[in-house]
């Protein structure tokens, strides 16, 4: 199976969930509506073509600062690359942010029988920023989707057991989120320094 | 005539006797954390030998131990933890920083690191150093026995300095 067919698959069968779809390198992404979450992440799970046996990271993005100021200058003068070479040729490029909405929920999953991969990205507004659960079909989504809780404020609908998992119950606020100050601290003992 | 008495010939020289015991027979608790911890293993394992200061036996309960070696970034989860440590260690205590998280926070500026132990109980060493040397953990544990034998004569501990006004960061 060639990794063009995945994006394919999915859009083919979702065509109203997929809002854009793009690949790196053979890396193939797609950005989906919130509410068809769900029903997508259950195909990539159960059908045979695809048999995502393996959520391999489930993570979230802030946009809310995206673009807002330029690129370190340590990348500029180190002479890393900051964007890939014009040498190999990039056919579906990323095109930014999957939409204008604040939060981007991330899934890369991973098929042990079929070797390839498949990232989802879902983005979510602020004022709504709550998700369906996927522990029902892999359990290690618990764990993730708390942290995305923890640090980024994302609820999910139908977790078990949704609390904080990095931070201690006292914290106020969600750290990663971009609007959290960089320097404040909520110090158990001592004093907030 | 108490006065006169307190710094009398048989006192001090007890009192030397003591301290230059308890400065070759330091059990220590390693509080570690972070990766300072492979640096705290080099300097205690056989090549740099922490046995030849009298430091050689770790103890796992803060009851039988005099030094906290605190190892490795302290986060605020769990600072309270580490406060109970040594709220637990019976007297005469000492605490020894050990890397440059534990000194200042490191170059750890953000929401979950305490930024400096000495935010939170008293220090008597620092070592600094991302991680330190052994040969620098040697100089502190040399540093903390002269504090050690020095020290007997005082008694207690005294209490930690307050930080300097507008030291926040």
């Amino acid at each position: 199976m060639t990794n063009s067919s995945l994006i394919e698959l999915v859009a083919g069968r979702f065509p109203q969930a997929v809002l854009a779809s793009h690949t790196y390198r053979g890396d193939e992404t797609v950005a989906l509506r919130p509410d068809s979450l769900l029903a997508v992440a259950r195909f990539l799970k159960e059908d045979p073509a695809l048999r995502m046996n393996f959520l391999m990271d489930l993570t979230a993005v802030d946009y809310s600062a995206f673009g807002k100021s330029p690129a370190p200058a340590f990348f500029a003068s180190s002479g890393v690359a900051v964007s890939p070479s014009a040498e190999i040729p990039d056919e579906n490029p990323w095109r930014g942010p999957p939409s204008k909405a604040r939060f981007a929920v991330v899934y890369h999953f991973f098929s042990l029988e079929h070797k390839h991969r498949l990232r989802l990205v879902v983005p979510i507004e602020e004022a709504c920023a709550e998700l369906d659960s996927l522990t029902s079909l892999w359990a290690g989504a618990g764990w993730l989707e708390r942290e995305v809780w923890d640090m980024f404020g994302i609820r999910f609908r139908g977790h078990p057991d949704l609390r904080r998992i990095l931070m201690y119950k006292e914290f106020e606020g969600h750290p990663l989120r971009k609007d959290y100050p960089v320097n404040k601290r909520q110090p158990l003992i001592g004093p907030v320094n | 005539m108490a006065d006169l008495l307190s710094d009398s010939f048989l006192t001090s020289r007890l009192d030397a006797a003591l301290g230059w015991a308890r400065k070759f027979s330091i059990f220590q608790y390693p509080f570690v954390t972070a990766c300072c911890g492979m640096e705290y293993m080099a300097t205690a394992c056989s090549h740099y030998d922490v046995d030849r200061f009298g430091a050689g036996l770790p103890r796992f309960s803060p009851r039988q131990a005099d030094v906290l070696f605190v190892v490795g970034t302290i986060s605020h989860k769990m600072a309270p933890v580490l406060k109970r440590i040594h709220d637990q260690m019976a007297e005469p205590k000492w605490v020894v920083a050990f890397g440059v998280c534990t000194c200042t926070g490191g170059f750890y500026d953000n929401y979950a690191t305490v930024m400096g132990i000495d935010t939170i109980m008293p220090v008597d060493v620092y070592i600094p150093g991302c991680p330190p040397r052994p040969e620098m953990v040697l100089d502190g544990l040399m540093k903390l026995q002269n504090k050690i034998q020095d020290q007997h004569t005082h008694g207690r501990r005294p209490a930690p300095e307050a930080r300097p006004a507008g030291f926040d960061v």
